[in-house]
């Protein structure tokens, strides 16, 4: 009895700078950690991995079909006797790039909208609304397969199409938070002093609207791949460019003789967006307040 | 009265939204590099400058954008989404054909998904310790990280070639004789594996969000009400918690629609199931516009009148929607 | 009033914290007759919403356990009795309601079905008779159009007609007790006078005991006959309202009176003075110690109440204090 009142006299909490705090609750957070090793080997093997194991992902080395771990082939061999280790190692940064690229364009592109729809009322809230509601209404993968058959398949423009196609989320997640800030007493106080809008916007607004958006953006990236993965599976890829959707894609008929040519690039798939959902996961718990009590 | 105003608006806001679509089709078709001339000409294995001249214009290529445009969605209000080259029929008969197989896909993985979630949801929320709550921990980092084809892949190697459980492809055994019921009983043995393949991604969601959403509810004031009014557990739980818990869940639903369409596109590929999805493969490999731009308007129509019903069961659920209008 | 019906015997109830069991109810008795007002009084966190739980058999599940005492509801013992017979006593016997009146019905119900929900579960009835109880009880309550404001849904209604339609659910089944926590705090002065009022109205046509939860002195000098000062889970005065409020023996007490200006001005009229009780309530580690509670706060405190826990004092008939200083400080 006496040491739980000696323990209620001494914590005095010392404040903390929010992100130290956030910080040091991600680093407790284990699967978040987990999260973020398994990313950065998967960065390493991308980048590296090429270098180390310079295989060329398109030529034939071996007949079709070799198991895993036969005649010298870690992964084995594809339906054209093409090396698969090779081809998930150059496939990985493909599938990141592309990834990480589509996810900060459509991050852009949904904080924009849902800043200004959040930000300003009547006509720009009502218009970007419609719009919002409109890119809400197409079924995504489709639309995003009608671009890439009308205007190509180079990378550029699947990123380009993923972006235009995923934002929606982002917006509705900025939209909220602006809306919730906008009303808030230091908005207030910037605007008695002066403020223009856009200054109210980008500098007293968004910095504060970052947490929830910064965990959207990272969920983001791991939608955006598997985005890319679908599209390159149905073969709506650069043919150039060998990236594991479209391992799997080009495998998927001979699944009866090699099943480890759709299992293990799609495992690969998987293993990347689950590092970035745990690593989401962990920068949600760590970021939110209202957990952070507990 | 005001029922039939909120009927109104919410009908004519998706007359505007399908209208933009519409627009949307019309405008890739005028931007992408080729046009139906060219199409053709191809298809009839290359033609001169005089024939290419003769399909413009006979096809009215060269009228002005906005009287094409206006022609095009008068057609589309006649039910003519134009014709395919490639299958050589009508786009919209074509796709009348192939709808049924996408919506039973469709609304089968969603009710599926909506239905299982909730439950494994409600389970948990009541034992947030307990293996349940781990189970849809771990179902939900499956279905938020799996691509959707790896895992009807997975099904069928698992399900269908080691274990010949399921069919492998398809909707119908051609070889089958039989009534009615026989044949409904062959298409729910078909449908088993893309269900199952399509829902995971959904019910890995709406199982997360109805666990979170029963346990903040739990926790409300009604509860300790209904708890002090002396019902019973099931009472409290599924009359006084779940139809509070369940209004953020089909908000979630409804978002999903779109999601839910793209996702059958993939999975009807995989299983070879005679939907929109698979025509859409086809098509877009055929080069086949008119086709892919029929489906794209179809698809954007089945997401929004599954968003219409989505906010008729909400406001069911909800009566603060309901009056308010 | 004579015949008690509900009697709490050295009710102590433990709650887990992060740090510890700490006893939140300490030891407490009260008797409450038919009829009759009882004021559980104090700050918040000193255990007056505890006690109602506990009586209710509504403590948080797994967090807090009734360790000793005995809650008697006539000659059964609640703090013993199985959770389905405790099911069938909430609600039915003892009604409550809470002090949240815009977040304590159900917001997907009309109101109605609210209550009769509670006669068909207690009363057997069948959904047409609970119905038009139903509309008998709004107007009860003084709900103005009673058959058309039944199938209303709560976010039709104001804050003090939604306490009213809480009123009517809790006394829907007649209970021998009402326990009514902080039942006026969230509304309007007006609205607050109106509710008591019509619980008044109400106890005199069903007989039914109240126990009445609050920190308004205001309240109970309106309210109640009978009151209990608690402080930090423990009884520290108890008495009819009439003697505690006008002879209080408890520094506590003499501190609680005083914030409140006409009620000041009854105790002595040598201190016009508005008051306020220095220091807080103290932290849930400390509950349960051997000493008195109030010492760090109390100006009379001695050696002797920061080492001993003082016993109940009793000054006149039905009049106690729990304080060493009680004697000497009359």
């Amino acid at each position: 009895m006496t040491d739980m009142a000696n323990h209620d006299a001494t914590t005095t909490p010392r404040p903390r700078h929010p992100a130290v705090e956030a910080f040091e609750m991600f680093t407790r957070n284990l699967s978040a950690i987990v999260g973020l090793v398994l990313l950065m080997l998967i960065i390493l093997g991308a980048f590296l991995g090429p270098m180390l194991y310079p295989t060329d992902p398109f030529e034939m080395v071996w007949a079709p079909f070799t198991p895993p771990g036969q005649e010298g082939f870690l992964l084995g061999t594809d339906y054209l006797g093409r090396d698969l280790l090779a081809a998930l190692l150059n496939g990985a940064r493909v599938t990141l790039l592309v990834g990480a690229s589509a996810a900060l364009l459509s991050v852009c592109i949904g904080v924009t909208v849902g800043a200004l729809s959040g930000y300003y009322s009547g006509f720009v809230e009502e218009a970007l609304m419609r719009v919002t509601e409109f890119f809400q209404v197409l079924p995504t993968l489709l639309f995003c397969m009608v671009i890439v058959a009308l205007f190509g398949t180079s990378l550029h423009m699947i990123v380009l199409a993923i972006g235009v196609v995923s934002w929606t989320g982002v917006a509705r997640i900025a939209r909220s938070e602006v809306m919730r800030i906008k009303q808030l007493e230091y908005v207030l106080a910037a605007r008695a002093s002066g403020a223009t809008h856009s200054q109210i916007i980008l500098f007293t607004i968004l910095p504060n609207a970052m947490p929830p958006i910064i965990v959207q953006a990272t969920l983001m990236v791991g939608s955006a791949i598997l985005f890319e993965a679908s599209l390159s599976f149905l073969g709506l890829t650069d043919p150039n460019v060998v990236s594991w959707g479209q391992v799997i894609g080009a495998n998927r008929q001979y699944i009866l003789d090699s099943s480890f040519a759709v299992t293990i690039p799609g495992l690969a798939i998987f293993v990347t967006v689950l590092a970035i959902s745990l690593i989401g996961d962990g920068l949600n718990d760590a970021l939110n307040p209202k957990l952070r009590r507990r | 009265m005001n029922h039939l105003g909120t009927f109104l608006i919410r009908m004519g806001n998706a007359a505007v939204l399908l209208g933009s679509v519409l627009v949307l089709n019309f405008l890739l078709i005028h931007m992408a590099p080729g046009d139906v001339a060219d199409t053709i000409a191809q298809s009839m294995g290359g033609a001169d400058a005089e024939v290419m001249a003769q399909i413009r214009a006979e096809y009215r290529l060269d009228d002005p954008f906005l009287v094409q445009l206006t022609r095009y969605i008068g057609n589309v209000l006649r039910f003519d989404l134009g014709h395919s080259y490639f299958y050589n029929e009508p786009v919209t008969d074509l796709i009348l054909r192939r709808l049924p197989a996408t919506l039973l896909l469709v609304v089968t993985a969603q009710v599926l998904a909506l239905l299982v979630g909730i439950i494994l949801g409600v389970y948990s929320s009541r034992n947030p310790r307990g293996i349940f709550s781990h189970l849809i921990t771990a179902l939900s980092l499956f279905g938020f990280s799996a691509p959707v084809f790896w895992t009807g892949l997975l099904l069928l190697i698992a399900l269908s070639l080691r274990l010949p459980l399921f069919p492998v492809a398809g909707m119908v055994d051609p070889t089958l004789d039989g009534g009615v019921w026989v044949r409904a009983l062959d298409i729910a043995h078909h449908m088993v594996l893309p269900v199952l393949a399509l829902s995971s991604i959904f019910l890995a969601l709406y199982s997360r969000l109805s666990r979170a959403s029963m346990m903040e509810v739990l926790e409300s004031d009604y509860i300790r009400t209904a708890e002090a009014k002396g019902l019973g557990n099931t009472k409290v739980v599924y009359k006084h918690a779940l139809k509070n818990a369940v209004s953020p869940v089909i908000t979630l639903a409804g978002l999903q629609f779109s999601a839910v369409v793209s996702g059958a596109v993939v999975v009807e590929t995989v299983f070879s199931w005679p939907g929109l999805g698979t025509l859409a493969f086809e098509a877009i490999l055929a080069r086949d516009t008119p086709t892919i731009l029929g489906i794209l308007f179809f698809s954007s129509l089945v997401v929004i009148v599954g968003n219409l019903l989505t906010d008729a069961a909400h406001r069911l659920v909800d009566p603060r929607l309901r009056r308010r209008g | 009033m004579t015949d008690p019906v509900l009697r709490i015997e050295n009710l102590t109830v433990e709650i887990r914290t992060r740090t510890g069991v700490a006893p939140v109810i300490d030891d407490l008795s009260f008797r409450v007759d038919t009829g009759r007002t009882l004021a559980l009084v104090g700050e918040s966190g000193c255990g007056k919403s505890m006690t109602a739980l506990a009586i209710m058999g509504l403590l948080p599940r797994g967090i807090g356990r009734i360790v000793r005492g005995s809650i008697l509801l006539g000659a059964e013992d609640l703090a013993t009795t199985s959770p389905a017979r405790m099911r069938s006593i909430r609600g039915n016997e003892i009604g409550m309601i809470f002090q949240e009146p815009m977040t304590s019905l159900n917001p997907v119900y009309s109101v109605g079905e609210q209550i009769s929900e509670v006669l068909r579960a207690h009363q057997g009835m069948g959904r047409k008779a609970a119905w038009s109880m139903a509309i008998e009880l709004l107007d009860a309550v003084h709900i103005p159009n009673p058959s058309l404001r039944v199938s209303d849904y709560p976010f039709q209604m104001s804050g003090g007609q939604r306490q009213r339609v809480m009123i009517a659910i809790a006394l829907a089944c007649r209970p021998r007790v009402l326990i009514a926590d902080e039942p006026t705090t969230a509304l309007d002065v007006t609205v607050q006078a109106q509710i008591f009022d019509l619980l008044k109205d109400l106890q005199r046509d069903t007989g039914t005991a109240i126990i009445l939860i609050t920190h308004d002195m205001g309240a109970v000098t309106e309210m109640a006959d009978e009151m209990i000062v608690m402080y930090a889970g423990r009884m520290a005065e108890a008495g009819p309202v009439e003697a505690v409020i006008s002879r209080p023996r408890h520094p506590y007490t003499r501190g609680l009176i005083s914030c409140v200006p006409h009620l000041g001005a009854i105790v002595d009229d040598d201190r016009p003075l508005l008051t306020e009780i220095p220091g807080i309530v103290p932290g849930l580690g400390q509950f349960g110690q051997d000493r008195c509670l109030f010492a760090s706060r109390c100006e009379l405190s001695d050696s002797h109440c920061r080492s001993a826990r003082p016993a109940a004092y009793a000054i006149t008939d039905g009049h106690s204090a729990a304080c060493w200083q009680a004697g000497g400080a009359a």
